[in-house]
This record gives structure tokens, sequence and C-alpha cells, in this order.
């Protein structure tokens, strides 16, 4: 056993990269979610990112270009499902499922001629100044462009919900369809734009995956980050700080127990690979524990299905 | 008529369906200044005209003229724009939102929260109707509530102000009030169209009535100068009875409720403290109050969805406490609730197996674990006979039945049963005044046969009629009840709570 291999800089600047996966996905659902809308496809949309972004960096060499088309990829795909639930009425969670079983299966398909092949590399963008402090530098500011945007999608959407005008309409479509439709509202149009940011936010994560994180393609490869991001979501009482807060523990455990694996923990690997899931709900549970509270803020017309009556 | 005495001219309009012409070349004016009522039954076609007004529906025929200008809105926001303002019968508000945001949501340009919330304060006070921007709706009694949409719409400073069953919810001291508020209002030039089926209240605040029966405009008249006896022969077309009861005597206690208390399950919800009452046989009580005051906990409690300590209730001495639902209908104690769909009947089953989901046990409609069909048929078919349910017959789903015809059926489906007491809540709630009679009829007929019955209902004059006792549910306690021949209205308001936390201003407006 060697702790002493462990670099605890080295290990915190690693949390943020394993982190930012979970975070973009957990706050795209997060948008999706105070809309009302319950969309359980968040791991398909993200490997569905992950191979278009994938292929687009690829064979552009630019990375930016694949995570813009990652983006993209991600909101088409979330299209499909909003238009089935949205316009068609299906049932949201069906609905969701599927998408996530048809977004493994097409990247599967697409990443067929890409297993092996490396991705171009993303430059850190080092933020002046600030890179140089010690410690703190390489921990925060040492980073590439998009893991920064996904700090700024998270502060951008606290805000948003909490300050401005198209929050609080979002918010209110997520509270009450009906109240919302009766005040003229377009609950449908908000409900798909939610579902796009959701789904642009899922494809990024899961490029940021392929582009980044691995960096390679492998089928599956997001190994149920979608679904940590959607647990995130809901233990967090849909508030973007706590989603930042859950995406990072998760994020750090996940580090820090593949840290002791390799120096040789005596602790046997299938706890330890368990133990990121396992903390994470667990802290987000107990700091959600007072349910009157967590109910106010959960928005109640999730997964309700709206139709105009007149 | 020149025209710059009409405020709303509405020529013709006319508004189909499949299946139903909602409206048929309806006209009718207000004036400017003027309180106009829009009666008529529930189905007349009251709700679609005023959604026609305020721009969610569009009509497919006829024209209105708003302050002499065409009057087109294509979404509520452009009524809005033109100057109408509207408070919903189902409140348009969201629980988790404070005042103040939902009051934004309803502007079509918000000024800033900070200076918004200070308006709210101010214009508020200014109509008697106080309220503190911050709070959340959902914490807000039903009164408070309603001030709310009062309030948003009196800050777009309406021309017209469209109120849908406005005082459904409200206490009578709320009432008055409201219509203060209302008076001043139309004093200031503003007009108000007013829906409502309550006759007496119309002819205390309206200055004219317009009547939809059937979607089509049958009478007009000045309120003050009819009883509201002959308005109710002009909605309905027709004359109809009013509930007969017959005196008996009273027997033994049956239903018996000891200190019963309940936490609510729903976190805006409304927890019971210590409600004691009991119910004789041959006798009715009714309990009355407000929308939200622990009505559906009181329910669930006593039905079996909810369970208590065993010996807070009691059938003939028997704890049902802990009892489900099964087991307390199988002991006589039988109960409907408020929400007929969803609730009281499964929307997409038959009528047959809506029978067969309450009176399988009771009326024995399974053997050896199968149901018996043919059984189930034949009291679903009992229940369509006896209860006058209008349907084609018992293999139509629930949906299916207007919401007068599904709430006979289901108050017919548990007197059939013949319960030892039977629970229910909100029996006439949206249903038509002949179907309302029928069902008053039944629920006194079953006292007079031996059973005891509980009615909680929200409508104090339904009360009023078939109650012996009489008894308040306010913030989850029940008032000693009393008996109710001799009530009046203002002691009930009283035992209502009174207006619920706005005594000053109450005393303002008198």
């Amino acid at each position: 056993m060697n702790l002493a291999g462990i670099d605890p800089i080295l290990l915190l600047a690693s949390l943020m990269v394993a982190a930012t996966p979970i975070l973009l996905a957990a706050i795209g659902e997060l948008v999706v979610e105070k809309a009302g809308v319950l969309n359980l496809g968040v791991e398909g949309m993200m490997i569905f990112g992950a191979i278009a972004g994938f292929v687009v960096g690829v064979e552009t060499e630019a990375p930016m270009l694949g995570f813009a088309a990652a983006a993209l990829a991600g909101a088409v795909l979330s299209m499909l499902f909003g238009i089935l639930t949205q316009v068609l009425l299906s049932n949201q969670v069906a609905t969701g499922l599927a998408l996530t079983l048809f977004g493994l299966g097409l990247s599967a398909l697409l990443g067929q001629g890409y297993v092996g092949i490396k991705a171009p590399v993303t430059a850190d963008f080092d933020v002046p100044l600030l890179a140089d402090i010690p410690v703190l530098g390489p921990i925060l500011f040492q980073h590439d462009p998009i893991l920064y945007l996904s700090i700024g999608v998270v502060v951008a959407t606290w805000a948003v919900l909490r300050y401005s005008r198209i929050g609080l309409i979002l918010r209110a479509v997520g509270e009450s369809h009906d109240a919302a439709h009766a005040l003229g509202y377009k609950v449908v149009r908000i409900r798909l734009a939610a579902i796009a940011f959701g789904g642009a936010c899922a494809g990024l994560g899961g490029a940021y995956i392929s582009l980044i994180r691995v960096p390679q393609w492998t089928e599956g490869m997001t190994a149920g980050a979608g679904w940590i991001a959607l647990a995130i979501v809901v233990f967090a009482s849909w508030k973007p700080w706590r989603v930042l807060l859950g995406a990072y523990l998760f994020g750090g455990i996940a580090v820090l127990q593949l840290n002791l694996q390799a120096a040789g923990v005596k602790v046997p690997v299938e706890i330890l690979s368990m133990s990121p899931y396992l903390i994470t709900i667990l802290v987000l549970v107990i700091m959600s524990s007072d349910r009157a509270r967590a109910a106010l803020n959960a928005p109640a017309a999730l997964g309700r299905v709206f139709h105009a009556s007149n | 008529m020149t025209g710059t005495d009409m405020l709303l001219e509405i020529d013709g309009l006319t508004k189909a369906y499949p299946g139903v012409v909602a409206n048929d070349a309806v006209s009718f004016q207000v004036r400017r200044g003027e309180v106009h009522a829009l009666l008529g039954e529930n189905g007349a076609g009251k709700s679609t005209l005023v959604k026609m007004i305020y721009g969610l529906v569009r009509p497919d025929a006829g024209t209105m003229r708003l302050a002499d200008a065409a009057h087109e809105p294509s979404e509520p926001r452009a009524a809005r724009a033109a100057g109408v303002a509207m408070v919903f019968q189902h409140f348009s508000l969201f629980e988790a939102l404070s005042v103040a945001e939902n009051v934004a949501l309803g502007m079509e340009s918000p000024p800033p929260m900070r200076t918004l919330s200070a308006r709210i304060a101010e214009v508020s006070e200014a109509y008697g109707l106080p309220l503190d921007p911050d709070r959340l709706v959902g914490d807000l009694s039903a009164g408070e509530r309603q001030r709310v949409e009062i309030v948003r719409c009196l800050l777009q400073d309406p021309k017209l102000l469209i109120m849908d069953e406005p005082t459904s919810v409200l206490t009578p001291q709320e009432v008055e009030i409201l219509f203060h508020t209302l008076r001043k209002l139309a004093a200031e030039g503003t007009s108000i169209l007013y829906i409502s089926h309550k006759l007496e209240e119309i002819r205390v605040l309206c200055d004219k009535a317009t009547i939809l029966r059937h979607g089509k405009v049958v009478a007009s008249c000045d309120p003050r100068e009819k009883s509201a006896r002959q308005m109710a022969e002009m909605m309905v077309g027709a004359s109809f009875l009013a509930p007969a009861r017959a005196k008996g005597a009273k027997g033994a206690p049956v239903l018996e409720v000891a200190g019963l208390s309940l936490t609510s399950a729903n976190p805006f919800g409304t927890s019971l403290k210590e409600v004691s009452f009991s119910v004789a046989a041959g006798e009715v009580l009714g309990i009355g109050g407000v929308a939200g005051n622990g009505q559906d906990e009181l329910l669930a409690a006593l039905s079996g969805e909810a369970l208590v300590p065993a010996g807070q209730v009691s059938l003939k001495g028997q704890a049902m406490g802990r009892l489900g639902p099964v087991a307390r209908r199988r002991a006589g104690l039988c109960a409907a609730p408020e929400e007929r769909l969803g609730h009281a009947a499964a929307p997409d089953m038959s009528l047959t197996e809506n029978a067969a989901l309450t009176g399988i046990t009771r009326q024995r409609l399974a053997r050896n674990g199968f149901i018996d069909w043919s059984r189930a048929r034949g009291f679903a078919e009992q229940i369509i006979a006896g209860f006058d349910v209008r349907t084609p017959g018992p293999e139509n789903a629930a949906r299916a039945l207007s919401g007068g015809n599904l709430q006979k059926f289901v108050i017919g489906r548990e007197v059939l049963q013949k319960p030892a007491a039977l629970i229910v809540n909100q029996p006439t709630w949206g249903v038509d005044a002949a179907a309302a009679a029928a069902i008053r009829q039944a629920l006194l007929d079953l006292a007079a046969g031996g059973a005891a019955v509980v009615v909680i209902s929200q409508d104090l004059d339904e009360l009023l009629e078939i109650s012996d006792r009489f008894a308040v549910l306010n913030e989850g306690r029940l008032s000693a009840p009393r008996p109710a021949e001799g009530l009046t209205m203002e002691e009930i308001g009283l035992m209502m709570g009174g207006a619920h936390g706005m005594h000053e201003a109450h005393m303002h407006a008198v």
C-alpha cells in the first residue's frame, strides 16, 4: 500500500475533470425537470453526444467543432423525445427509457469505425495570472474551456431561474401547466425549449468523456453517468448549487477510489467501485431529508402530461 | 344605444365543439361601470363565452366590440392588452411561488420585483384586500388566494373584469368584502362580468343579468326586480321540486368520532386536530367550511384511506380506526369522495366495473375470488335505473358521463349498498340544479331509512336544506354541532372563522 503516491493537487484537479460530464448532464436535466418534464433519456443523449462529438472532432481535428456537434446532436435527439411526449402526448417515463436504449444502440452503430482511434487534444486554457497561484492555480485554473463552461452554465442556470422572467415562467410551467396555460403561456413551446437545452447539455457532457476525459471511443463508455446525473438532480432538490456539489462529490470519490485501488488499499475493489454512487446519494439524501421543504422545491407538474382542454 | 355608453358588445357569437354547440348566436351588451351577471346551469356555455372574450378560445362566428373597437383576441395576452382581466373559477395560481411572483406572471411587462411588491401592498390596501407579497401562495387561505387573483387584475387597470364563480370558496363575511370591492370598482367605471349560479348574490350585487341555457341567451332581466325562484326557473327552463324531508325520531348513535387527529399527507394540506362528533341513526350531520380546511383529510380518515388510532372512529361501538376501506365497507361505513373522476370512479373503466369496485363486498359480487359479472352488471343497472343516470348503458366508461350523471351514479352506488353510515364530500359540486335536488333527496331518504349521514360541503344553502345538525371545519378543527334549524348566515359565517385574518379590513369596508 502506497498512499504517499497520491498527489492531492493532481487528485483535486482530476476531480473536476471527472465530475464535468455528470455536472453538464445534471444541470441540463434540472432545467428540463423544472419545466415539469421528466426525461429519463439522459444516458442515451450523453452517449449520442459522445460519438457525435468524437466523430466530428476526429474528422475535422478540431475538438471545439466536436463539442458544438455534440450539443447539436444531443438537442436533436432530445427533440425526438420532445415531439413524442409534448406533441403526441406519449408517456414520459417509457419514452425516456426508449430514448436511452435508442441512443446506446445508435451510438454503437455509428462508432463502428472509430474504436481505438485517439481523439484530437483539447488545449488547456490557463487563466492568466490566476493559473500561476501555487496550489490553487493547478487545481482550479489550468483546465480546458468546456470545464469552465460547465461551471458557467450552473451559475447562469441559477441566476436565470432565480431572478429572470424567463426563469419565473419556466418554474410556473413546471408548477402548474394548467394555470400557466390559462394565463396564456405556451406550455408546449416552453417545455420543448427546456428539453432541447437539456439535450444539448447532455450531449456536451457525453463528448467531454470521449474527447477529454478518456479520450477515445468505446461502446457504452458513459457507463451510467446519465443515471447518476438524474439521481443527483432529485437528491439535490432541484437546486443548481447542490447539483454542482453532488457532481463534484461523485467525481471526487470516483477519482479517489481509483487512486486507492492503484495504491493497493486492502478494501475489496467492488466496494471501492460502488463507493462514489453510495456516498453521493447518501450525502444528498441526508441534505434533502426534510421532506416538507424538498417537496416545496419539487416541480409539482413533473412528469404529468399536458393537454390543452380548449 | 350609442356606442360610447357600451363597453362590451357581443353579437351572434357562436362556438361549436364536436357533438355540442357551446354557444349559439349569443348576443348581449355590457355598459361601462355595470355589474353584469351571466347566469346559467353547468354546461349552459358561460365558461366558453368568457374564454372567448379572454382570448383562450376562438369563436366560429360572430363579432365582439370592446370600447368601440373590434375585439378579436388571438391569445389572453392580446385580451389583457385590450383591457380585459379575468379571475378564474379554479384558481390560476402557482402554490410554490410567492404572491409577487404569481402577480408578475399575470402581467405583460411587470416592473422589477421590489417595485411590484410595493405596488401590490399599496393596491391591496386601497381596496381592502391586504396581502403580503412575499408569502407563498400555498400557505394562503382560499379567500386570500382569490385576493391575489383580484389584485393581479387590478394592477392592470382593466376596463372589463371577468369573475368566474368567485364566491364559491368564501365565507359570508369574505363575500361581503368582495362585493364592497366590486362596487367600488364599478363606481370607478370598470365593468364587471360576474358569473355565478348563486342567485341571491346576484340579486344583491348586479345591475343586469343575461341568462344562458344550452348555449343560447334565453332571457335578460334586472335581477333586483326578480325573485331568486323566477331566475332559477329561467335558468333551468322548468320548475323543479325542492327536497322534502320527513321528520322522524332519531335513533341511537351510529357513527362516533372521538379526538380524531390526522397529519395531512399533502404539504399544503390541513391536519385534523381533535375532531369529535357523533351521528345518530336517521340523522344528517352537515359539515361546512371553506375548502382546504381539512375536508379531504376528514373524508380520508372516515373512509379508511388514512388509518388512525382504533378508537378514534367507531361504528355502532365497534372500533374502525385501524381498518382499511374494504373492511369498513363490510362493517357498513361507506364513503363517496369529492373528486368524481379518478377518486370516486376510475375514469376509463365501465360503469359495471366501477359499480363492482366498491360494491363487491356488500353486494356479494364475487364468488370464490372471481367477479360475478352478471351480478355486477345487474347492480350497475340498478343504480342507473334508481338514480336516473342518463347513459346508453352500464358498459359505457365513467369518463363519458357528464358531471351530474356521474355524480348521481357515484352517490347511488353507495346509497344502494344500504350503509349504516354514509360520508359524502361535496355531493352536488358542479351538478345542475335538477340532479342536485335528486341527490339531496336520496341522501334524505337514506337517513329516513335509519342510516347516519355525514355531508361535507361548501354549499351552505345545501347544508341548511338537508342537515339536522350543522358544524364547521376551520383549520382542521370542528366546531360543536348545532341544530341547523334557525341558523342564520351571520352565525354560520362566525362559525367559519369570519373573514380569515382580515377583520380590520372588514370593519373598514362596512
